[in-house]
């Protein structure tokens, strides 16, 4: 019997011999992840257990992104933490101040991540770099505690679930309106603690981009991790950035799957998620009439060049609806250079928006963006729950950077023909 | 393993930015991130609880972030363990790591209603009604794997030892 991708990057990762879904298994770990919410907990287990070095300091990454620029004393307290810890075992990736960025752009854009690769970070968005035919996966503090005393961790093999694509995506159509989709298919919960194997002819279609944010909203549908096998696509964005070649795998034609779903990309039309769930979508044009306060364009699901260029190009001439506030935050360093060379910033600028530095802050309700009672926004991001952005009687909208757009500038949800 | 208390009932979904928002994120000390458990699902819950008390919950309990904050807030808040439909995946993990019990039970939310006394039994498997019915309900065991974590205090003191075992690692 096959393997799927999931289960041969894991398998190469222990000493075993076959692996199967369901199988509880210590895997090696190539890259461990942690950022200032989150770290500051293992940090704490870690000396509690009489930690010592870490596993190996070039494979631990800390990002302090989430409430940075530092929001509070609090807030800089825990900074302090990472700073410190990363100074005293000599940790190659540690970033902060405007060397930083959003964890889940900033690591495949410095080519830290590989695919073949297992990555466990203690942040749940983590699944991203699936995209690139890597195992990956969120754990909470602890965990990651584990992983940087011990370079292991434990799993348990996930039965896979294949997604297969059909098609081109029409115009305005992303990866985001496709993950979208399949969660308001599948429902929040329908890939619990399995992996999403996306395949078919509708991949080739999809960018790098497109594919990194169908894999970082996986979670959103509970899934221990998502995957796309990687191509020419994926091999050529590695080769300019990162060191280490990778292993490119795939899944064996007779490889098991626990569940199939087809997908038309072809057909589908934007998607938007209406609160308080990622699986409560709707097609553009079964929206209504929706008011909102704020559109936010950023993060790390929706915040990489590919989606400022989109939305750069829908606001180039227009302006902010009156009394609806824009924020843009390109999400690294990177990102907004690029932005800034490109001449998207002038042109977010002249449409009245905020720029924002690289920061998690409003998608999570940090900081930089957050919503007064009864507010509702519109937002690139991956979560609506309730309160996620501010208030608990305010609400989120979740879509694409071209819907984004479009109802800033009309000040209600709103598709990109209607402009 | 014995867990006696009063039910509180929450639906389906209920994700880690109600259990415990991520405005107090910046909170490191686990005493205090108790005082916030539940708050934007329930803002007078931890008004309501008495140590010991049980959380019952639909599908899907703990959906969302990673944040160990979740689960150590409804430890320290002083609930005794969480009986769901089913749990997502991270925090199922970091449970077990922080040392809260959880149990699944398909029936037990149909079952019983907010506010009565349970008795859940995670050696015999069982969750037995106190009051006139007496009836019981069985449970999902625990999986060996996580059982030996919860008696060993979570992860990082299994891994302790195993450590002082001279165990290794795969």
């Amino acid at each position: 019997m096959g393997l799927t991708i999931t289960e041969k990057i894991l398998l190469r990762h222990t000493d075993l011999t076959d692996i199967r879904p369901g199988m509880l298994i210590n895997a090696r770990v190539d890259v461990a992840l942690g950022h200032d919410i989150t770290a500051p907990i293992a940090i704490d287990e870690f000396r509690k257990a009489g930690g010592g070095k870490v596993f190996d300091p070039a494979k631990v990454v800390l990002v302090a992104d989430h409430f940075t620029p530092n929001k509070d004393i609090l807030s800089a307290g825990q900074v302090k933490i990472l700073r410190e810890f990363a100074r005293e075992q000599g940790l190659t990736h540690y970033y902060e101040g405007g060397r930083c960025g959003v964890e889940h752009v900033l690591l495949h854009e410095k080519g830290i991540v590989v695919p073949g690769d297992v990555v466990i970070g203690a942040d749940s968005h983590t699944c991203t770099y699936g995209a690139l035919g890597a195992f990956s996966t969120g754990v909470g503090s602890t965990d990651l505690a584990a992983v940087m005393m011990t370079g292991e961790v434990w799993l348990r093999v996930p039965e896979s679930m294949e997604i297969v694509l059909h098609g081109r995506p029409g115009r305005w159509v992303s990866g985001k309106d496709v993950i979208l989709h399949v969660i308001g298919r599948i429902g929040v919960d329908g890939a619990l603690y399995k992996a999403m194997e996306f395949k078919g002819d509708g991949v080739s279609a999809l960018t790098l981009a497109d594919r990194l944010t169908m894999a970082n909203m996986v979670i959103e549908a509970g899934a221990k991790n998502g995957i796309f096998a990687p191509d020419a696509i994926t091999e050529a964005y590695v080769k300019e950035r990162a060191d280490r070649p990778g292993i490119l795998l795939a899944s064996d034609p007779d490889a098991r799957y626990a569940e199939r779903l087809e997908v038309d990309v072809a057909a589908l039309e934007p998607q938007v998620a209406f609160p308080h769930l990622p699986s409560n979508t709707r097609g553009i044009r079964d929206v209504g009439n929706v008011p909102i306060d704020q559109v936010y364009i950023g993060s790390c699901t929706n915040g990489r060049i590919e989606d400022l260029r989109i939305a750069a190009a829908l606001l180039k001439g227009r302006k902010a609806a009156p009394g609806l506030r824009l924020i843009v935050v390109p999400t690294t360093p990177e990102v907004y250079g690029m932005a800034l060379r490109e001449g998207l910033l002038e042109i977010f600028l002249a449409a009245d928006a905020v720029i924002g530095p690289p920061t998690c802050g409003a998608c999570l309700g940090g900081h930089m963006g957050i919503l007064a009672e009864g507010e509702r926004a519109v937002a690139t991001t991956n979560r609506n729950f309730v309160g996620r952005m501010g208030h608990t009687k305010s609400e989120v909208y979740l879509a694409n950077p071209a819907v984004a757009a479009a109802s800033a500038v009309l000040g209600r949800i709103a598709g990109p023909d209607e402009l | 393993m014995k867990f006696r208390g009063r039910v509180w009932k929450f639906g389906d979904n209920v994700d880690t930015d109600v259990i415990y928002p991520a405005r107090y994120m910046n909170i490191h000390d686990p005493k205090q991130m108790g005082a916030h458990c539940m708050e934007d699902a329930d803002p007078d819950f931890l008004k309501k609880i008495r140590p010991g008390d049980i959380i019952v919950a639909g599908e899907n309990f703990g959906c969302g972030s990673s944040r160990e904050h979740a689960p150590i807030a409804i430890r320290e808040a002083g609930l005794s363990c969480v009986v769901a439909r089913s749990f997502a995946r991270i925090f199922y993990r970091n449970a077990f790591n922080m040392g809260l019990p959880i149990f699944e039970s398909a029936e037990l939310w149909d079952r019983v209603p907010e506010g009565a006394e349970i008795e859940v039994d995670g050696a015999a498997g069982t969750i037995r009604f106190l009051g006139e019915s007496g009836e019981s309900l069985a449970i999902q065991p625990i999986p060996p794997f996580m059982l030996e974590l919860l008696k060993d205090g979570g992860l990082m003191k299994h891994l302790e030892k195993k450590r002082s075992a001279g165990e290794g690692h795969s």
